[in-house]
């Protein structure tokens, strides 16, 4: 390669690449970066443009040893995924200010690369790989432009012919996708990441805090139910049990380990796949109640099912829950305390009232009935935005503002039980979600949140009571969009939007598709879908062996059909014509030699016929003239024509 | 690949002028030729099969690499779906680009044009045609011969186009260029695909005319079927170099702006003068020495229209002049071996 300098067009298409890489970046990294890469991509540009001599080597290195201290004060480390990041696209911007010759152009777009994969720890959504797609388009447009050497790259061809070989690409792309023997990673230890908190239901629940969880549309998880279930009506997802109560806030507990979960099964099971986002939790879902356990993760006393270890990656796990069920009829008697215990001195006029109704009824049975009977026939409010609650959240809800969400309706009617002597817990988690008709994956999402109770009644157990239902029956039976009026409900859930919703169902599935094929193509899924495809029990030597069998095929294939382009022998036009002049003369018994130059030839048919002299002459110069020349000439090319038609015309 | 049949005597040329020093040749192409050893010229058209090009990554192509390679192996690391698939993104293209660079070069069409004489120490220039008859463009051909800079061209699909290469003749004789690199790294520059050519490809190398002071052998003249020679003011006869006595206005001021040599105009009673540049006549010096002053009087003398014969050891040119002639005994001193 002749060091030539970087030319102005692909010195713009570098940094442009370089700018569009970085692009994505500037959501996370501290905001100094991003804009000292733009101050140094422009300079650099500018440098360019004006043919300005480069800055030298010690003030760049000045400039790397300030970046890597600035980035230092901004982390307050200097290791790490985050930093790793920052330093990359500091280094890379810096880098194109030492970038003068073509060659050196290849670190700057490998590096390039480089920064492209870490944007996936941030995002690895549809869009981002299609924003991915569109970079690397851009970059091998920007590597072809670096190779034309005789003369300037035009945009346009260039990058047909990047996207060209894109496209030729992707078979080989989808077979290694398929075929590349997956491992599961990490194949060392994680540094530090952070975690960022992500929405969710917590291990804790106060006044507010799923109403405004409720506000989020972010998907929880999503279901596919091995046989749709015959009643369209609403699952409850249990999530994580609250015991402790301080008078605002509901607690879990430490979590034990059931031996032999007491549960028994009523009915046939339903059998479902949970496809679960991550929450940096360790609580799985499963509708009420759970009978089977996932591997790698245990079933709770209380029958909460956790994960041994924080869902930090989408989860996929089968389930099988049972809907009519009989769970903990011989409950402990330390759990069944701790069922009870209440904050001493809160609510006085909630715990007269539980008094009062102790006193009056005959079976704890009884009690509950009178509670629902309560929020039911009383003027009791469903709605988002209750009003504030302040010292006594139970007391001022039961007798004041009589208006709130399922965490309020839970955490009153549980404190009432207490109070009553009848064990009770709060459940959280979600109840129902939205069946895409697309396809048939039913989706969860954070709007979908919320709180119940359950009650230990003597020969009964556990049973879930859900004071909602007595107060805004349509959300449970219906969901959360029938019941609230339509200003409180989240955007996506109100009816008007119908197309909008059809555009979202259309998404989801897209997105399900893409989280279950390939983010979810984990070396599980890949020896199922291999096995599924013939190749059973497939080892990574025979996936090896397949994959270089399919990827030659598809190589070769690619040649021959260039080879056949190239071997495209048909003569062109000049060619034709001038064959076809040598064939009226051959008819008169001057046959082209085939090793007979045009001149030569025009030399000895003068010789023969004189009297086509003058002409042969004229068309030995202009096939001359049109096949050697420079370019075409479309006058020549009919001048050249006309000659020859007189000629054949006069035999 | 086959020599051209029934020319004997021009492939013993070639094979004693391999052996002339020829272009000083790089570790590279000794190192290629050792590889691909030189086969003789081949029948042109040469159509490059896709056999006979070659294909290997280059520098980049192996930091190409080894990055998507460690890109991969972060990807495992952190179990990053889109990373596997950007990876693979990449080894795809890597495989396309391949194809590519090799169909950059296969059945291109390589023909020789014509080499124009040159005298030793100029350069020898050869025409190429590189004809594309395929409906695919061919874009930064790389073109060398030994010792030249690399020259990249454009063939656009259907077209052919002329190239004519340099190259300095360092000796008299024959002068085959040695092989034609074609090579490229289009499309993107990670793999370098080459072809070694060996086009009928030639350039005769007369020997550098002598500078400095070295009259014609007027001493030897003759004057054929003439009469004797007269040095009279009849008819301007031809040039002779200045000798210290001619009349500064005999000098020929417009050859010694030509050639800045110092000549006087001799005139001749009116016969044509004849001369004859006789290689045994000449004083003890190298064959070289000898043939750089005969081609020297040989241009003097076609300069000066003088019938001129030459005479070598086994061959002789009658006196005549005239272009042809001058060739043809420029040629004899070009090809002479003792």
């Amino acid at each position: 390669m002749i060091a030539r300098d970087v030319s102005l067009i692909n010195l713009a298409a570098i940094l442009g690449s370089l700018a569009m890489v970085i692009a994505p970046h500037s959501l996370h990294l501290p905001a100094w970066i991003p804009a000292l890469a733009a101050v140094v991509l422009l300079a650099r540009f500018y440098f360019g443009w004006r043919r300005v001599k480069l800055p030298n080597k010690w003030l760049l290195v000045t400039l790397a040893l300030a970046s890597t201290a600035a980035i230092a004060l901004s982390y307050h480390t200097l290791y790490g995924r985050d930093v790793g990041v920052a330093m990359l696209t500091v280094m890379m911007a810096l880098k194109v200010m030492e970038m003068t010759k073509p060659r050196d152009t290849m670190v700057v777009v490998l590096l390039a690369y480089f920064l492209v994969v870490t944007n996936f720890f941030y995002s690895q959504s549809i869009l981002t790989a299609l924003y991915m797609l569109l970079v690397v388009w851009i970059i091998t447009a920007t590597m072809i432009g670096l190779q034309h050497q005789a003369g300037q790259p035009s945009v346009v061809p260039v990058l047909r012919q990047a996207a060209m070989m894109i496209l030729q690409g992707i078979p080989v792309m989808l077979t290694l996708f398929v075929l590349f023997p997956r491992v599961q990673g990490p194949l060392w230890g994680l540094p530090q990441i952070n975690y960022s908190a992500k929405s969710g239901l917590g291990d804790s629940m106060a006044p507010g805090d799923l109403s405004s969880l409720i506000l989020s549309d972010a998907v929880a998880f999503r279901v596919l139910f091995d046989q749709p279930p015959s009643s369209p009506g609403q699952f409850y997802w249990r999530g994580p049990v609250l015991w402790n109560y301080d008078g605002r806030t509901w607690r879990a507990i430490n979590n034990v380990t059931a031996q032999r979960p007491d549960i028994e099964s009523l009915g046939l099971p339903l059998r479902y796949t949970v496809t679960m986002e991550p929450h940096e939790r360790n609580w799985l879902f499963a509708v009420d109640m759970p009978v089977s356990v996932p591997e790698g993760a245990y079933l709770t006393t209380d029958y909460q099912l956790l994960s041994r270890r924080v869902v930090r990656d989408r989860l996929r796990y089968g389930m099988a829950s049972s809907l009519r069920y009989r769970a903990g009829i011989d409950e402990t008697l330390e759990n069944r305390r701790l069922a009870l215990r209440l904050p001493a001195g809160v609510s006085p006029r909630t715990r007269a009232l539980a008094m009062q109704w102790r006193a009056e009824s005959e079976s704890d049975r009884d009690i509950v009935f009178r509670a629902l009977r309560m929020f039911h026939e009383q003027p009791f409010i469903y709605t988002l935005s209750p009003p504030q609650l302040d010292t006594d959240p139970v007391d001022q809800f039961l007798f004041e503002t009589r208006s709130g969400f399922c965490e309020h309706y839970a955490s009153a009617f549980t404190f009432l039980m207490r109070t009553a002597g009848i064990p009770a817990r709060v459940v959280t988690g979600y109840l129902g979600g939205e069946t895409n008709p697309l396809d048939g994956y039913v989706v969860v999402r954070q709007s979908d949140a919320h709180a119940w109770s359950e009650v230990w009644l003597p020969s009964e157990g556990w049973i879930r009571i859900d004071p909602t239902a007595a107060v805004s029956p349509l959300r449970v039976e219906r969901g959360l969009a029938e019941a609230l009026p339509a200003i409180d409900r989240p955007l996506l859930a109100r009816g008007a939007f119908d197309w909008l919703k059809r555009v979202r169902y259309a998404w989801d599935a897209a997105a399900n598709n893409w989280n279950q094929w390939v983010l979810g193509y984990t070396p599980d899924r890949q020896i199922r879908f291999l096995g599924q495809m013939g190749l059973s029990n497939a080892n990574w030597r025979d996936m090896v062996i397949v994959l270089t069998v399919i990827s030659g095929a598809i190589m070769l294939a690619l040649a021959l059909v260039l080879l056949l382009r190239l071997q495209s022998q048909r003569p062109d036009t000049v060619q034709r014509i001038y064959l076809s002049y040598c064939d009226a003369l051959a008819k008169r018994g001057a046959a082209r030699n085939p090793s007979e130059g045009p001149r030569d030839f025009a030399a000895r048919v003068s010789m023969q016929f004189p009297e086509h002299r003058a002409s042969a002459h004229k068309i030995s110069a202009l096939y001359v003239s049109l096949r050697y020349g420079p370019g075409r000439n479309a006058g020549k090319l009919e001048a050249m024509r006309e000659a020859v038609r007189k000629i054949r015309l006069r035999t | 690949m086959s020599t051209r049949p029934g020319n004997d005597a021009s492939t013993a040329v070639r094979r004693h002028s391999r052996l002339l020093p020829g272009p000083a040749s790089t570790l590279r192409e000794r190192v290629s030729d050792w590889i691909f050893p030189p086969k003789g010229p081949e029948i042109s058209p040469v159509v490059l099969g896709q056999r006979r090009v070659y294909i290997l990554p280059t520098g980049a192509g192996l930091m190409f690499g080894v990055t998507i390679l460690l890109m991969l192996i972060g990807s495992i690391n952190y179990n990053l779906s889109l990373g596997y698939v950007l990876v693979f993104l990449l080894a795809g293209n890597g495989m396309v680009a391949m194809v590519h660079t090799w169909r950059n070069l296969a059945r291109t069409a390589l023909r020789p044009g014509k080499a124009d004489p040159v005298f030793a120490g100029q350069l020898a220039s050869f025409r190429i045609y590189v004809e594309n008859t395929s409906s695919l463009p061919r874009t930064s051909l790389a073109v060398q011969l030994p010792g030249t800079e690399i020259e990249f061209h454009d063939v656009p699909r259907r077209s052919s186009k002329l190239i004519e290469l340099k190259v300095p003749a360092l000796s008299r004789g024959m002068f085959y260029p040695g092989r034609l690199r074609l090579s490229t790294t289009y499309p993107v520059g990670l793999f370098y695909a080459w072809a070694l050519v060996d086009l009928d490809m030639h350039c005769l190398v007369y020997p550098k005319p002598e500078a400095g002071h070295c009259p014609l052998p007027f001493e030897r003249m003759s004057a054929g079927d003439g009469p004797a020679l007269h040095t009279g003011e009849e008819d301007f006869a031809g040039l002779r170099t200045f000798r210290a006595g001619d009349s500064p206005r005999r000098i020929a001021w417009k050859a010694f702006a030509r050639n800045e040599i110092l000549l006087s105009k001799q005139f001749s009673g009116g016969t044509a003068t004849e001369i004859w540049l006789d290689f045994q006549d000449l004083p003890i010096m190298g064959v070289e020495a000898k043939l750089s002053r005969l081609a020297r009087w040989v241009i003097e003398s076609e300069a000066t229209a003088i019938r001129y014969g030459l005479r070598l050891p086994g061959i002789a040119f009658n006196p005549d002049s005239g272009v042809p002639h001058r060739e043809r005994c420029l040629q004899a001193l070009a090809l002479f071996r003792s």
